[in-house]
């Protein structure tokens, strides 16, 4: 398996930062006192019966902006390693680095008047 | 036979020394993290104390005052008695979701802290990618809010949860852009060497002045990031009750105060290290070594030093979003996004290639 000794530290970190969790679960499991009911379990909705089921369709708007997201960070991960090494590669680079940079803009623009930036 | 005798004895000590080792190893792996951790812990212990006393002096109340001096101990004692009550798993609702929500963004939270640079050599880990793996990371947590919004099975979650995921993915592309035209400034992600290049002529060198379009837009997005007012939307009381906390209640509510307590502190922290030159004294032509008459700056003190000034930066941001927070009013969905989206992020592209321009002048 590819391993980077750089990388223990973060694997220890993240060990240690689950455990914090499930210590917390547990510590309150054994702490806290338990007396349910039917209508302490019932979800909240305002104190009558809740009506249906809340997993049903929602917004497509929220699904469009999630795809405006993704490209636009992609772009930026991509822009990293340029940054990186800026002032290796110069002016060249820059100008491609620049049309990379339109290519969403225009896709953004282009989503802005189709609308799908907008949320009513 | 006296060879035979050593190499037996070689073989037998050869194990041990090396469990040894390793155990060494692993303890001054852990040691590190684990005081990480406990001064993490105070510090998110004294911004809930600051933040209600805060709030009670803009508000003209006297705020918590009976839990020890100053009502210090307030949070403590909020935290202990999350711990004694009880926790509901609503019957309709995922267990499984309803539980890995929470944990997922308290752990994706406390991980941002691997990169903090708290004083020269006081990091926990000093990676190459460094601010990326910030970002990378704090976008794990809307996959936990989404996780406990639909595990709730409340309509009020539900809401609340897709709320905290839109806003998190619209100010999340300002946020890392303008991280990267900072990390364009000092050719590298690393968050030590960021500081480094803010190092020279005391506050004048900070990235502050550089970068000021940038300074404000993360501002703006980080308050926007950690959901707190005007940008508390996912959690906006007179519409959505609690929004993704709704049905949370004991210790599962407590980790997600932990966790809105945990990204405030580690985004305060982060504009300290990004614009407000981290660690160093800056105030130009005084060092703190001369101040002190020590040549070298080395050992506790340096760290103190070190560790007191990044704090009190933090905290001065603190400050400011909690003031923001009982000065502004909330704004509405719409706005929010058309914030993010119509302003933001076409302002902190401009001022990408506003930095880059300027590097390119300079080359």
């Amino acid at each position: 398996m590819f391993l980077l000794h750089e990388y223990d530290i973060f694997w220890a970190f993240l060990i240690i930062s689950s455990v914090i969790p499930i210590l917390a679960f547990a510590i309150s499991g054994v702490l806290a006192p338990v007396s349910e009911g039917p209508e302490k379990l019932s979800s909240y909705e305002s104190g009558i019966e809740p009506m249906g089921d809340a997993w049903l369709q929602f917004r497509i708007r929220y699904y469009m902006f999630a795809l405006v997201f993704v490209v636009f960070d992609v772009e930026t991960v991509f822009l990293y390693p340029w940054a990186m090494s800026f002032d290796v590669l110069g002016v060249s680079v820059f100008i491609e680095a620049l049309i990379f940079v339109l290519i969403p803009i225009v896709g953004s623009v282009y989503a802005w008047r189709k609308g799908a930036l907008e949320w009513s | 036979m006296i060879i035979d005798t050593t190499e037996v004895q070689t073989i037998n000590s050869f194990p041990t020394s090396e469990s040894l080792k390793e155990v060494y190893g692993l303890i001054w792996i852990f040691v590190p993290i684990l005081t990480l951790i406990i001064g993490i812990t105070i510090g998110v212990l004294v911004i809930v104390w600051l933040e209600r006393e805060i709030s009670a002096a803009i508000q003209q109340r006297i705020g918590p005052e009976y839990a020890g001096p100053f009502g210090i101990l307030q949070a403590l004692a909020d935290g202990t008695k999350l711990l004694f009550k009880e926790d509901l798993l609503p019957s309709r609702g995922d267990a499984r979701l309803f539980s890995i929500g929470p944990s997922i963004v308290v752990i994706s939270i406390l991980l941002s802290y691997l990169v903090i640079p708290f004083g020269y050599r006081l990091v926990l880990a000093d990676l190459s990618i460094g601010v990326s793996l910030w970002i990378a990371i704090s976008s794990i947590a809307p996959i936990g809010l989404l996780m406990s919004g639909y595990g709730s099975n409340n309509k009020y979650s539900f809401s609340g949860g897709l709320r905290a995921v839109a806003q998190s993915i619209s100010y999340e592309i300002p946020l890392t852009l303008c991280v990267l035209s900072i990390s364009l400034l000092s050719n590298s992600s690393s968050t030590v060497d960021i500081v480094e290049a803010q190092s020279k002529y005391g506050f004048l060198g900070w990235n502050l002045w550089r970068q000021p379009i940038g300074f404000i837009v993360f501002i703006v997005s980080s308050l926007a990031e950690c959901e707190r007012l005007p940008f508390d939307l996912p959690e906006a009381e007179e519409e959505l009750v609690a929004g993704y906390q709704t049905e949370y209640s004991g210790i599962r509510f407590g980790l997600f105060y932990l966790a809105s307590y945990l990204n405030l502190l580690v985004s305060s922290l982060f504009v300290t290290v990004l614009y407000l030159g981290g660690w160093n004294f800056s105030i130009p032509y005084i060092s703190v070594p001369e101040l002190f008459g020590i040549k070298k700056i080395a050992g506790v003190f340096g760290m103190t030093i070190g560790i007191f000034i990044t704090l009190a930066k933090a905290y001065l941001f603190l400050f400011i979003s909690i003031t923001t927070r009982w000065t502004l009013p909330r704004m509405r969905m719409d706005q929010l996004l058309n914030l993010g989206w119509k302003f933001l992020l076409p302002i902190s592209l401009g001022n990408l290639l506003l930095t880059t321009s300027s590097q390119l002048v300079s080359l």
